[in-house]
């Protein structure tokens, strides 16, 4: 098999290494110091508008739709790039409207909406236990859905029952780890520990039934389970959709009493935060968009973890601007790694997964060296 | 007519973590627009009683009345627009300004849609002014020295624009020289703003000099309450801190000065 990996593409090589040393940049130089910003009045609704935060959206929305146009251009089939973007918009139907319309829309929309989903979700964990090596893959929300997943697939269960098997997975996990966490309200760092222990022995599990299945079976189970987007389809886009149509928006009412939590319990129902209650929304909002994505394509690793670090380096601590802001980034991040996938070793395929945890090693391992504080 | 009552008090307040109470059947009235300090021995219960005025513990007897009304039957936030609280070491997240700090002060006026109106903006502008972080406030929590990081939690809490203000040991980790700086920006505040201040003092002599009401706490019960001058008295301060002192007057401001006695002759170690 390793002969039939080509040699990587020059072009892609070459972006992933800009883009490395870009962020590399951005992760070493934090965002400090003066933030200008303005109040916005509209009848009776008011709002404070950073202005760093609202041009970086812009830009970041930018590139994420620059990267979606790349996606439905680029593949293996040839298709011209005007074409392409003709057939996805206005020119619906024609000779590539199979390649375009029905394998690579679907795919960038996925990635768009999926990428978003996870940093969404790492963001809230991380201001939750205030800890920067937190998200919900690392809790072992992700493996639970995939245990839960993988058993479905392997029993030889109805492929379609996979993403609800999924989403059970990860919302079980979530109630567990809540659960045993548990005392008289939830400490962060009991909730991370917890978690940990939990992924451990969820990890386990999948490794008992990859072993303990024949290899045919265990190969479809273990490429889903790097986390792929081969397989998007549009029902894929409505259930992500769905769920971050709900989601980000309460996300968004979260991050305002999130960052009243970060003062402390103490100090937060002295400002008149229901601390308790304000944990538990957060912890079933983040666990409800991880479950999402992983019900979708597969537990995806790194994104929820590094893409929050990217967003706070950039803008500074959570607001909601903010979080919109993490989420567009984090969209960028999974159409990047996914073209990449795509692209890198062409016409060979990797899945997605793998390309994100392989961004993602390093940049913890900077992260790690830019806190200076013990965890 | 409870409706028209105004300030802080506590009718019978008992309270335990589920085990021994701390508290024991307290009563006390704090005196609006005063100063208030609450002394004690360690484990006397002061901090407990600080944290049952401030509705973070639940009683498990007795009530705390806020404006008349018990605190407990009242929402958490409309609570948290009359009363502030800072936490005795309060822990501010990684790399956040002094700015975003006051302005999560806010929260409690803040709704939905609401989010940062005018009176949110001047709030934390004058909270700024009045503990002198103008400057400063775009500078990160955590490179600040002690002293202005206090004076940065205060201006949250200020920011809060809530009448009485609770605060548990401000002073602790402050050198004298900013200890003195503190108390007496609170001071200012109390005439000022005609702010009603409640805090937990380690230090007797300041509670003394600053406070114009003190709580002398021992073992979950008042042991004395009332202005300083009539209250601290050698014979309180056996019964408090379990400590034999002389009182004189204080050289500079007349009040009531702690000095311990020397336990025997010969433990004084210069003398040995």
């Amino acid at each position: 098999m390793i002969a039939a990996v080509p040699a990587p593409s020059p072009y892609v090589l070459g972006a992933v290494a800009a883009s490395f040393v870009a962020l590399t940049a951005v992760l070493r130089r934090p965002h400090l110091g003066p933030v200008a910003a303005g109040r916005l009045r509209w009848g009776a609704c008011s709002a404070r508008l950073q202005w760093r935060v609202v041009w970086l959206g812009g830009a970041v929305a930018a590139i994420t739709l620059a990267l979606m146009a790349t996606g439905l251009v680029v593949g293996d089939f040839p298709v011209p790039a005007w074409r392409a973007l003709a057939t996805a918009i206005w020119d619906r139907g024609g000779e590539f409207d199979f390649v375009v319309n029905s394998l690579r829309f679907p795919r960038v929309v996925v990635a768009t909406l999926a990428g978003a989903c996870l940093a969404t979700s790492g963001a809230l964990f991380q201001s939750l236990v205030d800890n920067p090596l937190v998200s919900p893959d690392i809790i072992g929300i992700n493996t639970g859905a995939a245990a839960c997943a993988m058993a479905i697939l392997l029993v030889g269960a109805d492929p379609a029952l996979l993403p609800v098997a999924a989403f059970g997975g990860a919302v079980a996990t979530a109630a567990v780890i809540f659960l045993l966490a548990w005392r008289r309200g939830v400490s962060g760092a009991r909730l991370v520990l917890v978690g940990i222990g939990i992924n451990a022995l969820l990890a386990a599990v999948i490794s008992f039934l990859l072993v303990r299945f024949p290899i045919e079976q265990v190969s479809a189970a273990a490429t889903w389970q790097a986390g792929t987007l081969a397989a998007a389809s549009w029902r894929n886009v409505l259930v992500l959709a769905a769920g971050l149509a709900v989601l980000f928006p309460a996300a968004f009412v979260l991050a305002r009493r999130l960052r009243v939590l970060q003062l402390g319990d103490d100090a937060a129902s002295a400002l008149g935060l229901r601390v308790e209650a304000c944990r538990v929304a957060v912890i079933v909002v983040g666990s409800g968009l991880a479950a999402v994505v992983v019900a979708v394509v597969g537990p995806l690793g790194f994104v929820a973890l590094l893409v929050p670090h990217v967003a706070r380096s950039l803008a500074g601590t959570m607001t909601g601007g903010v979080l919109v802001l993490t989420a567009l980034l984090g969209a960028v991040m999974l159409l990047s790694a996914d073209l990449v996938a795509q692209r890198l070793f062409a016409p060979t395929v990797l899945p997605a997964g793998v390309v994100t945890a392989a961004m993602g090693g390093p940049f913890l391992l900077a992260i790690l060296r830019r806190y200076h504080r013990a965890f | 007519m409870p409706s028209e009552e105004h300030g802080l008090r506590a009718a019978g307040l008992s309270v335990g973590y589920g085990g021994p109470l701390i508290l024991e059947g307290l009563t006390t009235t704090i005196p609006t627009a005063g100063i208030t300090a609450i002394i004690g021995a360690n484990a006397s219960g002061k901090s407990t009683l600080l944290r049952a005025l401030a509705r973070l513990l639940r009683p498990a007897g007795g009530t705390v009345f806020l404006d008349g009304t018990d605190i407990a039957r009242q929402s958490t936030r409309s609570v948290a627009t009359r009363l502030g609280l800072l936490p005795q070491t309060p822990r501010a997240p990684d790399g956040i300004s002094v700015d975003d700090l006051v302005r999560r002060g806010r929260y409690p006026h803040q709704r939905m849609f609401d989010q940062w109106s005018r009176a949110d903006e001047q709030a934390v502008r004058r909270a700024l002014e009045l503990t002198g972080m103008v400057e400063l406030r775009e500078q990160a929590i955590d490179r600040l020295s002690g002293g202005q990081r206090q004076r940065a939690w205060l201006a949250m809490a200020l920011a809060q624009d809530a009448g009485t203000m609770l605060l548990d040991e401000p002073t602790t980790h402050l050198d004298i020289a900013h200890q003195v700086e503190i108390l007496d920006l609170l001071v200012e505040l109390n005439h000022s703003e005609g702010r009603t201040v409640v805090m937990v003092l380690h230090d007797l002599n300041q509670a003394c000099r600053y406070a114009s009401y003190v709580i002398a706490m021992a073992e979950g019960r008042i042991a004395a309450a009332g202005e300083p001058s009539q209250i601290v008295t050698a014979e309180v301060i056996q019964r408090v801190f379990g400590l034999a002192a002389r009182i004189i007057a204080d050289p500079v401001t007349g009040m009531p000065l702690c000095i311990p006695e020397r336990k025997a002759a010969g433990t004084d170690p210069r003398r040995s």
